[in-house]
Order: C-alpha cells, then structure tokens, then sequence
C-alpha cells in the first residue's frame, strides 16, 4: 500500500509499517510519531537510534533488551510511547513490527 | 580417532546421535552425547497432563532407550565449554571434541519476574512447562471450585509459542465437560499486539476466543506479581486480579551457556539461520531451542533442522562448503477443545496459509481451520515422537522445507 505523509509516497503496510526503510526520514518519523499524538523530544529520538542500531544488527528488539539498553528505562519507555511501546516506536521508526510466531 | 560431541539428549540431541551413527564411519569418528538427567520426557505432553488427558507414563521413558547402539552415553552435568580450547567440561571429567553439537534446549526462568517465585508459587501460581509444575497444576485443577482463571505469558520467545492459547482454548473445555464453566472466568494475557499476531491467523481464528468466552488483555508487559493482592502488574501500571495464575515465565537457554560466555542476554547462541553454524566458531553446531534463530523454538522444527544439520556436518567433516537450506520451516498442531485442533505451517518468510496437507487438494489435514482429524493428528503425534522422531526416521511426505503444493496464499479466497 501507498501512504503520503509529508509530501513523500512511502510503502506501508495493512498495518501502517514502512515496508522500505531507505524511504525513511526524520520528518516522515515526525508525522508517524503526530499520527499516534507523540511530539518528538531528543529522549524519543535517542529511542529511535537504538531501535535503528539493532534492526541493521539483526538483534531482535524486546522490553528485556529496552531495560538493558542503558539508553532508557521501560516505565520511561512507556511514558514516551503510551499503549504499546514497541509496537508504536518501531512503526514510528519505520522497521517492521518485533515478530512472533503466529 | 576424531571425536564428535553432543551436548543435550532431548529431541534434537537425541535426533542427531540417531542420525550421525549411520552416516559417519565408525573408526574415524567417537560420538558422546551428553545429559544430566536419566528421564527423557515428552514436552508436548506437558500441556495435557494438568487437564488429566496423559497420565505420568505416557510424557516419560528412560533416555537411554533412544541412544543408539555406538554412540557413547554420559550422564553427567555440563559444568562449562571452551569453544576456544575444544574442551567441554562436564562435572569430573574433560572431554575434548573436533565438533560440537550443543543441544541443551530452554527452560523456564521464573527468577526473571519479581514475585513470581513468591508465596503463592505452586499455590494459586503455576507453570505447566516443566514436568513437576504441570502435575502440580493438575493436582490443582481436580479440586479448584472456580474464580478468575489467568493465563498470562511474559515474554517472546518461547517454546511451542502456541501452548498458552492451547491451555486456554484446552480449559474452557474442560471445565465445561466439569459443569462448571459457569464458575471459571478465562483470561488470556499477553505482551503481543494479539494473541494471534501473524494477520492471517488473526483474520482466521480470532473467532475462537469469542466462541469460548475467552477475555484477552494485549501489550501487557509484567513488571512484578502482587502476591498479597493477587494480581499481575505491568509496566504501564496496568492490574489484572486472579485466583489461578497459570504463567509462562521467561524461557532462557541453560546457565551453561552463559558460564561459557556463548548466548545472548537469554543465554541463547548466536547461530547462522540457514546453516545452523554458530556464529563464533566454525566447529560449533546449535540446534533446537538452544539457537537464536527466528524460527519457532518446537520439536517439529527441531526435526526439521536435524536433517540440514546432519548434511552439514558430513559436509564440514570433508570440508566442503556448508548448505544454507534450513528455511525455518515448523509445522504445528493447535489444539482448540472440544476434541478439535487446528494445524499451520509456516517458515521463516511465510506465514501459515490454508490449504490441506501433506498431499495438495487431499489433506487428510486441513491448514488453519479446526477439525477432529487434525486433532487425532496431535494426540498421533505421542506415538510419532517416540518411535519415529527421536529415532531420526523422517516422517513420510513432510519435507524438510516448507512446500507450496495445495496452499492458498490469499486468504481472502476463503
Ligand atoms: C508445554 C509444551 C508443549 C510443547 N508442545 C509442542 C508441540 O506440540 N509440538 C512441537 O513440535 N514442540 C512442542 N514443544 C516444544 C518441544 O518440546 C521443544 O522444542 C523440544 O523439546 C526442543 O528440543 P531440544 O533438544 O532443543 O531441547 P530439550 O528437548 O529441552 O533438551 C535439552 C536437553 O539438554 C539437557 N541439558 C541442558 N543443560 C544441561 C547441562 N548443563 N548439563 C547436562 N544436560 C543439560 C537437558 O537435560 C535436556 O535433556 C512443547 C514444549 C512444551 C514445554
């Protein structure tokens, strides 16, 4: 599926995830993050780089791996990203949603 | 005299010593496999034994009955590996090795959730992932008079990532064959976005949990477990009251695996998806719930890595260049109560479809929808297990990677 979110066409999709990541910016990021009623401050964008840093290492993303990240702690984490940290802060960063298996 | 060790003798150690006797010739290569207890036990039974389905005998054998014929078994625990030495240490003895195979599986890790271990443990709070915690469970639910029923899982990943919503599906019917149902408020907890994530499941099957009255509460992370107030609380300050928690804690890899500095912060080893090579050391193999690797952590896909895993090893042995085949492939029964049960089939890029299988058009099993064959399919798959899996007898007319034959990819066809 298209999207069109700051004058950009990027792929999402049923679900509203980039299927691209090299469509990714910082302003898509800030209209994704406006979308779910998130303003983005430097803690959000920490998040967003250590989310990025383990998506191209291929280290599964996890509440765990959030509490020993060092960059944030999860009652944090849940401020920041209200109902659903990491579902809503990957979307925002534009990686898949952590899977699992059915 | 080259020496190949296994560490591990549960479903895939097990396998891969049945496999590796035949294929490697005897006076070049010693295999030893290696585990600390005597019991092998049958896990998939662990999810029937609390509802009174199995009894004790049907989930455990003596191991030693599995270990072929030439293959050198020690009953001892595994105290650390040197991967860097080639050395295993095991309690009062040094084994060196040219290959190893670790196996040694996960396990619960309830020491993970704060107050999980507390005074209520084993009372009103139980685990059916291990032997001992699914026979308290069961001695539980013979004399329970009823209340909220929670079953709630931790975290990702676990092994048969199913087994949770079975117990849930598995208890509505059982307390309605007890008359009770009436009595028993069903609650499934869960820190994923659903309890079937995957979109086709969820477009599938979200049905069942209306149909048996089942309450779901998604995203819940835990944070601690009250024991004075019954409940169980997460990280958004979320409170869910029970009188029966039945959890599944935090599944690690074994201790040794940290003491050996080789996992990850679950204990688990960083291993080559498709080739089942660990990262770090080209003489090391990982198989089973002891990798990494995105694949579901069960005992089908066990089986079906065994059989990469053993032509890799005959390949690394002659030094050729390994196969990268194993295409995460699983094959699951989901029981869904009343004598039914449903069966996906997925791997690591596709996720499950309908259709029938094995055979296109013909089944006898249906993919993603609920029927009484494929339920005597999972109860089949006690007597397969033992007679044919552990022995490394491939099971006919299931490939080792996912087929397509007779699959629907469009599941808004149905
Ligand atoms: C409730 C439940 C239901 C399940 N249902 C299904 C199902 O329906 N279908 C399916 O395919 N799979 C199912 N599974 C999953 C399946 O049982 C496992 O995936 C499978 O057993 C994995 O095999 P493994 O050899 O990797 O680990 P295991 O079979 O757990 O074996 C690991 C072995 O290593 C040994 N070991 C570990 N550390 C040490 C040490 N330090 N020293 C000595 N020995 C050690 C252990 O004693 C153990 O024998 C289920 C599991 C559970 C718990």
């Amino acid at each position: 599926m298209k999207k069109v979110i700051a004058q950009t066409e990027i792929d999402v999709n049923e679900e509203g995830y980039m299927t691209e990541f090299s469509q990714w910016s910082k302003e898509i990021c800030v209209c994704l993050a406006d979308e779910q009623d998130i303003c983005m401050t430097e803690k959000h964008w920490e998040v967003i780089e250590y989310i990025h840093e383990k998506h191209n290492n291929e280290e599964p993303l996890s509440i765990r791996g959030i509490k020993k990240s060092g960059v944030i702690n999860i009652k944090e984490f849940y401020s920041l990203f209200p109902g659903g940290p990491l579902k809503k802060s990957t979307l925002i960063a534009g990686i898949p949603k952590p899977k699992s298996c059915i | 005299m080259k020496n190949l060790v296994i560490l591990g003798a549960g479903t895939s150690g097990t396998m891969m010593a049945n496999h590796l006797v035949k294929k490697l010739q005897k006076k070049d290569w010693k295999i030893t496999i290696v585990d600390q207890y005597k019991t092998h036990y049958y896990q998939p039974g662990f999810l029937f034994l609390p509802f009174d389905t199995y009894t004790e005998d049907q989930v455990k054998k003596k191991g030693g009955k599995f270990i072929p014929k030439g293959v050198n078994y020690i009953q001892k625990k595994i105290e650390q590996i040197f991967p860097e030495d080639n050395k295993v240490e095991l309690s009062d003895e040094t084994l060196e090795y040219d290959i190893l195979i670790v196996a040694t599986g996960s396990k619960i890790a309830p020491d993970e959730t704060e107050g999980l271990l507390g005074p209520l443990w084993q009372k009103d709070i139980f685990d059916f992932y291990t032997y001992e915690g699914a026979l308290s469970l069961r001695n539980k639910l013979r004399e329970w008079e009823g209340g909220k029923l929670v079953i709630h899982l931790t975290e990702m990943p676990i092994k048969c990532p199913v087994a949770p919503l079975e117990f849930a599906f598995l208890a509505d019917s059982y307390f309605r064959k007890k008359g009770m149902r009436d009595k028993v408020e069903i609650t499934y907890v869960t820190p994923l976005s659903g309890a079937f994530t995957k979109p086709t499941c969820t477009k599938a099957l979200n049905y069942l949990l209306e149909e048996k009255q089942i309450n779901i509460e998604i995203d819940f992370a835990i944070e601690r477990v009250d024991n004075d107030n019954k409940m169980i609380i997460d990280y958004a300050d979320k409170e869910i009251p029970f009188d029966l928690l039945v959890t599944i804690p935090t599944n690690m890899g074994d201790e040794v695996i940290e003491r050996s500095g080789m996992g990850d912060d679950l204990n688990f080893i960083p291993t080559h998806k498709h080739s089942l090579q660990s990262k770090a050391h080209k003489n090391v193999f990982v198989i089973g719930d002891a990798t990494n690797v995105p694949a579901s952590k069960a005992g089908s896909v066990a089986h079906f890595q065994a059989e990469t895993l053993t032509d890799n090893i005959l390949l690394y042995t002659k030094g050729y260049k390994l196969k990268e085949e194993f295409d995460g492939h699983a094959n699951c029964f989901i029981e869904t109560g009343n004598n039914k049960a449903l069966l996906i089939d997925f791997n690591y890029d596709q996720e499950p479809v309908h259709g029938t299988f094995p055979f296109a058009g013909i089944g006898p099993l249906k993919l993603l929808k609920e029927s009484v064959f494929n339920h005597w399919g999972k109860l089949a798959f006690r007597w397969v297990y033992w007679n044919m899996l552990l022995k490394g007898i491939a099971i006919p007319f299931v490939s080792r990677n996912m087929s397509f034959k007779g699959k629907k990819f469009d599941i808004k066809a149905e």
